[in-house]
């Protein structure tokens, strides 16, 4: 009597594994490695340079970054703060390595310039995923129907410009026609062909996104680079401490029958 | 014990029952001896509680109930405040970890009938509890202001507004606000933090006194103050300190070891302990696609959207949802066997316990998924059968063919 039920569940839970990828363009796999500095450092650097003019970080600080990801303080200071503090003066102050990860650009007129405000970076990782990040980055291209030029196949008419364009060059969407479940005709996405080259080759180019992932994931999470090793040492000393407590427990009930 | 303590020892007993309460729920509180795995879970649930006060504690220090700060001070407290991030795994895991452990602790009572007479308000003080722990998760869930808390409460607290007449009235108060606002996330944060707390601290004490009262069942449902020595002890029991205090020792380090793997190495458990859509500051102008509550709820979320809308009103669908746990409340006169333990009953029993436990998880699972058609009937099929489980429980009971039932408790 179970077992039809057990089978059914299972027939169900099928389509919803699939239907979970979301936009349903398959993601590719960011395959982020946090262990290594020296790609979150160039995360970094990438992030300040091509995102950080119009997307915030605005729970991270500078220094902890700093710290984390092996830069001292005047390093960070010199090569990833590029803004200045409005908050105060109108004229700007510096900002201090402490400060948060904030940007000059106002919500209001944000708001106008690409329909909607470009949102907060600190906690993407976590909301969208390593791997839609990564594909979705990877996924740019030309469309002149878009108010900045370009498209995307995993965010439909998204606001964003391709920023990255002089990194990647330029990419235009092949469609094919092929017959549906109803024999109809359908125009489906069938890849991208590089139009212009740009100052990086595919392969570097997914390298130096997938840099820059991998630092957003980071970003999500700061406390991830330190949790897995506190982790093992609190399983590692519970386990130890099981024998002893098992030892205690088998002592006092020896003679309960 | 050296004089000087016995003095002191001897002061306090003289002013407070100290010794007394400690000999009266430790030191000879008797306990069947043949306690099984099952049995663990009631000092988890307290483990948990206790873990989840003190967590809570040191989160309201840094957060801040606040429409425009709420998000921020939770991302605070995961970066800048030392330990932090450890806290709010410990509480955020400790939330479904509750759950787990209480479910489990009321699938113990159902299988061994720890509800049956003389125990009912034991189970009666126990489902009390878990209404005022799913009151303290749903109002716990708003505070990290994301997406889904915001739209979560949104929806349930708009449950109340289906109620006919006055509600309306009755979920602008509960909000007090036409939407969930600023003004609702403070009164759920009074109310987690202490309204609920207190509740259902008294509840647990009242659970517990009930429970020493009348002492605690077994796996053979049996009575082992029916049996005692010459000196009137129960010859079945064994003094729960220091024997079961030893044991569940075990039990928390081995559930320990569970609990920090998913808080050091999964704390999302792949959305299913943190929403992934959570991590997106809550929009009152952006409804997400999909809103469901976290797991722990979503079988009675299952109920409520399977049943359909009746005179143009959802309030059917309410009540059904409400009845789902009102329900329990009866169970100790629904059960009409003459045996307590499964272990003693006949097919009938155990075959509805078994169509009822799988009913109530496949409604868990749908009330995770959109509401498709086919889902929807399949939600209405589960739901149908979770209450048939109660309806004809004092049919199936009485006809069911028991065992005869030993005189003494078994290991097994």
């Amino acid at each position: 009597m179970r077992k039809p039920i057990f089978v059914l569940l299972l027939g169900l839970l099928a389509p919803a594994m699939v239907s979970a990828a979301g936009s349903g363009v398959p993601l590719d796999s960011a395959d982020v490695d946090l262990g290594n500095k020296r790609s979150l450092r160039n995360g970094a650097r990438l992030f300040v340079n091509y995102c950080m003019g119009c997307h915030s970080l605005a729970y991270q600080r500078y220094n902890r970054l700093g710290r984390d990801l092996g830069i001292p303080d005047d390093l960070v200071k010199e090569n990833l703060i590029f803004t200045a503090d409005f908050s105060r003066k109108p004229e700007g102050e510096p900002v201090k390595v402490g400060s948060l990860m904030t940007i000059a650009m106002p919500k209001d007129k944000a708001k106008a310039w690409f329909g909607t405000p470009p949102p907060d970076l600190s906690v993407i990782a976590r909301s969208r995923g390593a791997d839609w990040l990564y594909t979705y980055l990877r996924s740019f291209y030309v469309d002149p129907k878009r108010p900045f030029g370009a498209n995307n196949t995993v965010f439909k008419d998204v606001g964003m410009p391709n920023v990255l364009w002089e990194l990647e060059g330029l990419k235009a969407a092949r469609y094919e026609k092929v017959k549906g479940h109803d024999g109809k005709e359908v125009e489906k996405f069938a890849g991208f062909d590089q139009i212009q080259p740009g100052k990086l080759t595919p392969v570097e180019f997914d390298s130096a996104v997938r840099d820059l992932v991998a630092f957003l994931v980071y970003v999500g999470e700061p406390a991830k680079l330190e949790r897995y090793n506190v982790g093992l040492w609190v399983i590692l000393f519970l386990i130890i401490l099981f024998f002893p407590a098992y030892a205690l427990k088998k002592e006092y009930w020896k003679d309960v029958h | 014990m050296t004089t000087k303590t016995q003095a002191l020892l001897d002061w306090i007993d003289a002013r407070f029952p100290l010794t007394k309460m400690w000999k009266e729920h430790l030191s000879e509180y008797y306990a069947p001896k043949n306690f099984n795995f099952w049995y663990f879970f009631g000092s988890l649930a307290l483990l948990v509680l206790v873990m989840q006060i003190v967590t809570g504690i040191f989160l309201t220090m840094h957060y801040k109930p606040d429409e425009n700060l709420a998000f921020a001070s939770v991302e605070y407290i995961m970066r800048d405040v030392p330990w932090g991030w450890l806290i709010r795994y410990l509480h955020s895991t400790g939330a479904s970890a509750f759950f787990i452990v209480v479910y489990l602790h009321m699938y113990r009572g159902l299988i061994y009938g720890s509800y049956k007479k003389p125990r009912e308000l034991i189970w009666i003080f126990g489902v009390l509890i878990y209404v005022a722990l799913m009151a303290e998760a749903f109002m716990g869930y708003l505070l990290p202001w994301g997406q889904m808390s915001y739209w979560g409460a949104q929806v349930i607290v708009n449950l109340f507004s289906a109620v006919p007449f006055v509600g309306e009235d009755l979920a602008i108060w509960l909000r007090g606000d036409y939407v969930v606002s600023d003004a609702t996330l403070n009164r759920f944060f009074a109310f987690h933090v202490i309204a609920v707390p207190l509740v259902l601290l008294l509840l647990v004490v009242a659970h517990i006194i009930a429970l020493h009262e009348v002492g605690s069942n077994n796996p053979d449902g049996i009575e082992i103050k029916a049996r005692k020595d010459a000196d009137g002890k129960p010859l079945d029991g064994i003094p729960f300190h220091p024997y079961y205090t030893v044991k569940d020792i075990v039990g928390v380090v081995v559930f320990l070891i569970f609990f920090a793997a998913v808080v050091f190495f999964a704390p999302e458990l792949g959305g299913w302990f943190l929403e992934h859509d959570n991590f997106v500051p809550a929009d009152p102008l952006k409804t997400p696609e999909h809103i469901k509550p976290l797991w722990y709820f979503t079988p009675f979320y299952a109920i409520l959207r399977a049943v359909p809308p009746m005179f143009d009103s959802q309030f059917p669908g309410v009540l059904a949802m409400g009845l789902a746990i009102v329900v329990l409340f009866f169970l100790p006169w629904l059960d009409r066997s003459p045996v307590k333990s499964i272990r003693y009953r006949g097919p009938l029993f155990k075959g509805a316990l078994a169509i009822f436990i799988i009913s109530f998880v496949a409604l868990g699972w749908l009330g995770t998924q959109p509401a498709t058609p086919v889902l929807t009937n399949l939600a209405r099929v589960f739901s149908v059968l979770y209450f048939a489980f109660f309806i004809f429980m004092p049919w199936f009971t009485k006809a069911d063919k028991t065992k005869p039932v030993p005189e003494r408790v078994t290991f097994k």
